[in-house]
């Protein structure tokens, strides 16, 4: 087994690189500096009264004025910090603890527990964080520890819920079941497993709530039922500048500036952990003037074989050269696609295989102007149905494409939109397009549900996706590929999740919306078989570049496939025939990561006939003897015989 | 290495008129020392076959017994002794390991729950388990996301038999790996199999390969079993029609370029 | 036909619609219940005699022990469970401690202060934060316009640390006394709602819309949304009618909560600007311990969110089918 990721691991977590992170732990060190400091510097002064000095307004020696007992509200504020900040944060750990022993608990106690446990917090949640607050104060009488009690009270159902929401995620989990069945103890369940899966959203929660704490304990002291004199904290300071408030509008502003100032400290620092978190899962992608231009594929103009070939052919409805797709990523520009070129003639069923992460999806997606936003693709001819695609915007060049290119998506839970019926997402296409009425509209859509053999078409059209079956689901997907009379369909991966019986269904009647309406079509498929029977040509994708371009009946003669990994790809799974006897023709390795670049042929490392160019030259697409094209230095099909595909494995 | 046998099983999900049996008078036996394939749809009831053997479901009525242990009984009987009896593997090997404990530390928890080898020992185990299934011992340093996902499904085989267990069960081991990864998986299980003569119950959709690895094969639908025999024979000469519509639906690379579907289409009527 | 066979697929829709609506009533009642047999029990385990408390030390013993007959708190403590039960049954909200007047009457007089107060601010930060969030989303999609993300995430986070009450003093400053352009306060005609309403929604909205734009962003990715731009329907429809429902779902459940926030704000908004609300009586019978108001506005809160909450739950049940037909089946 080669390892693909070996090495360090790719995340870097080195200090936080964000301003914004630098700014909030600048404000906070200030705060922390003040808490530590000021009633240390200040704190006589500060309580101080001075009968000369009642109610003054700022001036150099009072910056903030003076309060009706001759203190200086500047100082006042500045020593009020570490009541304010030890509040705030005693709060919070406090409904922090009680709410992730509530809400993560109940995940490795079974699921009464976790029933009840549910139920509690609901409830809690429903009570106003308002009447929470005032039964407190009424229980325990105003004063700085009601305060701190009633915080955490109103706290913790939220962060129950969010513990629980997390929890319940591993607690469904296959990796808790295993450690269960394995019979790992419950602490260490809930050790190992709930708290390290659940701690950092948790730990980003309560970093943003203390700065919320502190607000809300402010809103506690300006009512009067917080903290009680001769005590003082922001929000008293507040609501007594706001009894001067027409004399002396500084007196308010100055400890409302205090307030405003650490809850955003807290908040900026909650989301540039957040942000680091995100950053570390899937790695920060570089702003686009670090990346540079998006790689354009870079190949010597074509061969004379080729463009020969190319004035013979009939005009191809699909022209693509040199098509590549980069995402920015963190070390520089990803390339899933690199320079792919093929052609789809009028009518033609071309079929498209390749495993995860061989572009085969983000090619077609790119060629339908459907790329993720971010995406660059870039290609020295793009041209469907003789018009230029490249040089526009994706939406430009959908534009261009109109209906004409009809598109049916994997999964069909969610390709349908949840909140609309089917028959609307249906007629919007003529709606829009054909410029039909809605009745019309809706009587085109029913009839192409009849179309794809959805019984009771016309109520059926009225309900939304979730009431269909996942089998006419993807029919509906079809239907809605076809309502534009499109002249290509490209279909990724229509039949993934579906059970055989079904599979074939939609298969079949793929084939026959083709054979009905002369559309051309691009289906793509992890599973060879499918595309066996359904298609006339398969481009083998693998590592982002087309590496095979065969008629599909040689599939069944797979000694005259030309490149090792058709060859193993067909021979590797088992079918109804395979000898039982012997063990399975495998491919060694991993398919390599896109993520850095890879130098020569991306097969190379799992082939058996590598040599030392394949290593360090990629292979161009040519024609080939087969009637296709292949991108190997040292296709298989002449060497069938001395080569004796056995049961061995492929490679070394 | 046991003998498993269900007898009659039932499992009910939902309440009083929305209830319904996904699992519906199952029976089977499972040999020592044998692979008994489970095939069927989504919605067959195989999984929760599967589950409720593992004791990660509950069971309504019927009973499953281990050389005549009875499963289902499980008040009072130490979980680590449960845990000898059946172990699963899961289909989705990107879900089925912590993501915050290394591939050693995942295999080791499951060899110090079940006895208490000292570091060095434990250690050695480690590298044995991972060489049994074909990993490097560097492997052990890793967390399961630094590792591909045909490893990952090694790593939950090993963390499997790391225990020792009477019986286990695999669920669509191979289902979520991709196609040149799948058969490298299949041709371990087998000669796990045989190197330790494990008995296993088998649970695919894929008819292919059930008939590949499984000796025996039992087909389910809607909760039910259909027909179950010999896999070789099954696959051959379905006897039920169900069983003959599953066998003929499955896609073949030998229709490659003619109009089999076209033709399909027009018996079914969809033309 | 098919007329009559959608009618019946409809109905069946409807009936399961009815027993979610059942549910979600049944258990809000439940949540009533609990909050007002708590209520009931800490007004009477908080220590001392509320009467003598709330009449001051210097009140005649026999005006005490009269009040206490009236109130029944000399009952035992079922009987004045039960008592108070039926009275919330009636309507009665209970009486003053100090006045003996009626809660009922003067929540009456007050509430609809606080409900256009709310209602208004709620009303406000959805259609503000809403459509922010979404065209920010648009634009920032696919991590471009970094320096709009920035700005916005600043812009918000610095506006959600402005609490309710320091906003609304601040306002007060500004165009009131300084510049003279609004009244100070009170409810005197459509000028004096403009800075109350402002002062409760404007923190709540900048959080709301930070909400929406990540919601938007996820919705964004959904495979619907690609679809829809599969069908090259114009970006508008793609965004309002495709990506929008969905994104309101999951923005008004966490918006839900808030609803709580904004009605607590209000007690602190209606203080600042002295709006004749129940928030303003909350707080005086707070300030002079009159616990028998304080327990009937209580309950007259919990019930104004809870309420709301269920609103909220038939609104995202009829977005999105699928929450309320989970929920039943």
């Amino acid at each position: 087994m080669t390892n693909r990721r070996s090495g360090p691991p790719k995340r870097r977590s080195g200090p936080p690189r964000q301003p914004m992170a630098i700014i909030a732990v600048c404000m906070l060190g200030v705060l922390v500096l003040l808490a530590v400091f000021a009633p240390v510097l200040w704190g006589e002064e500060a309580v101080a009264a001075d009968p000369d000095a009642i109610a003054l307004p700022p001036s150099g020696e009072h910056p903030l004025g003076t309060d009706k007992l001759g203190r200086d509200i500047l100082l006042r504020t500045l020593v009020a910090t570490r009541l304010s900040l030890v509040m705030a944060v005693a709060a919070t750990l406090m409904g922090g603890c009680i709410g992730l022993a509530l809400g993560a608990l109940p995940a490795v106690l079974g699921t009464r527990a976790q029933r009840w446990f549910a139920s509690v917090i609901s409830t809690w949640l429903a009570f106003p964080v308002l009447l929470v607050a005032m039964l407190t104060v009424i229980l325990l009488g105003p004063g700085t520890t009601t305060a701190v009690v009633a915080l955490a009270l109103t706290m913790t159902p939220s962060f129950a819920r969010l513990a629980q929401t997390l929890s319940s995620r591993v607690g469904g989990s296959e990796y808790l079941a295993a450690a269960r069945m394995l019979g790992v103890s419950r602490r260490r369940q809930f050790t190992r497993y709930v708290l390290p899966n659940i701690a950092e959203p948790v730990i980003v929660n309560v970093t943003t709530s203390i700065g919320g704490g502190l607000l809300a304990l402010s809103s506690l002291s300006f009512l009067g039922v917080g903290v009680q004199p001769p005590d003082f904290d922001w929000g008293r300071l507040l609501s007594e500048g706001f009894g001067q408030v027409y004399n002396s509008p500084v007196a308010a502003i100055g400890p409302g500036v205090a307030v405003v100032f650490a809850g955003l400290a807290f908040s900026m620092l909650g989301e540039s952990l957040a942000a680091q978190l995100r950053n570390r899962e899937h790695g920060r992608a570089l702003p686009p003037r670090r990346l540079g231009p998006a790689p354009v594929a870079e190949r010597p103009a074509r061969t004379p074989a080729e463009t020969e070939r190319a004035e013979t052919e009939a005009a191809p409805l699909l022209d693509v050269d040199g098509l590549s797709v980069s995402f920015p990523g963190p070390d520089g520009w990803i390339r899933p696609v690199q320079d792919v070129s093929f052609r789809i003639l009028p009518g033609e069923i071309v079929g498209v295989v390749g495993e995860s992460g061989s572009g085969k999806s983000v090619t077609m997606m790119s060629i339908a102007q459907l790329a993720p936003a971010g995406a660059a693709v870039t290609a020295r001819r793009l041209r469907f149905d003789g018009e230029d695609l490249t040089g526009r915007t994706p939406a430009e060049a959908g534009r261009v494409l109109g209906t004409r290119v009809g598109v049916v998506f994997q999964d069909s839970l969610t390709a349908l939109n949840p909140a609309l019926r089917v028959g609307t997402q249906l007629a919007e296409i003529p709606r829009v397009h054909g410029g039909a009425g809605r009745a019309k509209a809706h009587e085109m859509a029913v009839r192409a549900l009849d179309d794809v053999r959805i019984p009771d078409a016309a109520r059926r059209a009225q309900q939304f996706p979730h009431e269909f079956s996942g089998g006419m689901r993807q029919r509906a997907l079809i239907a809605m590929s076809q309502i534009g009379s499109p002249s290509l369909i490209i279909a990724d991966e229509p039949t993934t999740a579906l059970d055989v019986t079904v599979q074939r269904r939609v298969l079949a009647l793929l084939r026959r919306e083709c054979a009905e309406s002369g559309a051309a079509a691009i289906v793509v498929s992890h599973d060879v078989a499918v595309l066996a029977e359904l298609c006339g040509r398969l481009l083998v994708m693998y590592a982002g570049r087309i590496v095979e371009d065969v008629d599909i009946a040689l599939l069944a003669t797979p000694e005259r496939l030309a490149h090792p990994y058709t060859r193993a790809l067909a021979a590797s799974l088992p079918d109804l025939g395979t000898d039982r006897t012997k063990p399975l023709v495998t491919i060694p390795g991993e398919p390599p990561d896109l993520s850095r670049p890879v130098t020569g042929c991306a097969f190379a490392a799992r082939c058996a006939f590598a040599t030392d160019d394949c290593r360090t030259e990629v292979p161009v697409l040519t024609e080939h003897r087969h009637g296709g094209r292949v991108a190997c230095r040292h296709p298989q099909d002449a060497m069938a015989t001395d080569a004796a595909p056995g049961r061995e494995e492929v490679g070394a | 290495m046991a003998e498993l046998v269900i007898e009659d099983l039932v499992v009910t999900f939902g309440h009083r008129h929305r209830a319904f049996n996904a699992v519906d008078g199952v029976s089977l036996t499972v040999p020592h020392g044998t692979i008994v394939g489970l095939v069927g749809e989504s919605g067959s009831g195989k999984s929760t076959v599967a589950r409720t053997v593992a004791g990660l479901q509950r069971a309504t009525s019927g009973r499953i017994t281990l050389d005549g242990d009875d499963l289902l009984r499980t008040r009072g009987v130490d979980r680590r002794r449960r845990a000898r009896d059946v172990q699963m593997i899961f289909q989705d090997p990107y879900s089925s390991l912590n993501p915050r404990m290394t591939v050693g530390e995942t295999i080791e928890e499951a060899l110090t729950t079940h006895g208490d080898l000292d570091g060095r020992r434990r250690a050695a185990s480690v590298r044995e388990l991972l060489d049994l299934v074909r990993l490097k011992p560097a492997v052990a340093g890793q967390y399961p996301s630094q590792i591909s996902g045909g490893m990952r499904q090694r790593v939950a085989i090993a963390r499997c038999l790391a225990v020792r267990p009477r019986l286990i069960v695999a669920d669509e081991i191979t289902s979520a790996l991709d196609a040149s990864v799948q058969g490298a998986v299949l041709n371990l299980i087998r000669d796990l199999q045989r190197e330790l003569e494990l008995s296993m119950i088998f649970i695919t959709h894929n008819l292919a390969a059930v008939r590949y690895i499984a000796d025996t094969t039992v087909v389910m639908s809607r909760g039910r079993v259909v027909e179950h025999g010999d896999s070789e024979e099954i696959v051959a000469n379905p006897r039920q029609p169900y069983t003959r519509a599953l066998v003929s639906a499955i896609p073949r690379i030998e229709h490659a370029g003619t109009d089999h579907l076209l033709r399909f289409a027009d018996e079914e009527g969809l033309r | 036909m098919t007329r009559s066979t959608s009618a019946t697929g409809r109905r069946h829709g409807g009936n399961r619609w009815l027993l979610f609506l059942l549910r979600r009533t049944g258990r809000m009642l439940v949540a009533m219940w609990v909050i007002v047999t708590v209520a009931f029990l800490v007004l009477r385990m908080a220590g001392g005699d509320p009467v003598r408390s709330a009449l001051g030390a210097t009140a005649d013993e026999s005006v005490v022990q009269a009040r206490r007959e009236q109130l029944g708190l000399n009952d035992p403590l079922i009987v004045q469970y039960f008592d108070y039960l039926t009275g919330l049954f009636r309507g009665d909200l209970g009486v003053s401690i100090i006045t003996g007047r009626s809660v009922t009457e003067l929540v009456s007089h007050r509430l609809p202060a606080t409900l256009e107060l709310a209602g208004l601010a709620f009303l406000v930060v959805l259609l503000v934060a809403v459509p922010v969030g979404l065209g920010i989303a648009v634009i920032t999609q696919g991590n471009r316009r970094r320096g709009a993300e920035t700005a916005f995430t600043g812009v918000t986070a610095f506006i959600a640390a402005i609490p309710e009450y320091l906003l609304g003093v601040l306002l007060v400053i500004v165009f009131a006394i300084t510049l003279h352009a609004l009244p100070v306060a009170g409810r005197t005609g459509p000028a004096s709602y403009l800075m109350p309403v402002i002062a409760l929604s404007v923190s709540a909205a900048a959080s709301v819309s930070r909400i929406a734009r990540i919601e938007a962003l996820n919705t964004l990715k959904d495979d619907y949304v690609r679809t829809a731009r599969s069908k090259r329907l114009p970006a508008w429809m793609v965004y309002f009618r495709h990506a929008l429902p969905n994104m309101l779902t999951a923005t008004l459940t966490i918006g839900g909560t808030l609803l709580g926030a904004m009605i607590a704000g209000s007690v602190l908004v209606e203080q600042v600007f002295n709006w004749p609300g129940l928030g303003m009586a909350f707080v005086g019978a707070i300030t002079t311990k009159d616990y028998g108001i304080v327990q009937g506005l209580a309950l007259v809160y919990a019930a104004i969110i809870l309420v709301v909450n269920l609103l909220i739950d038939l609104v995202l049940s009829l977005l999105d089918r699928r929450t309320s037909l989970l929920e039943t089946s």
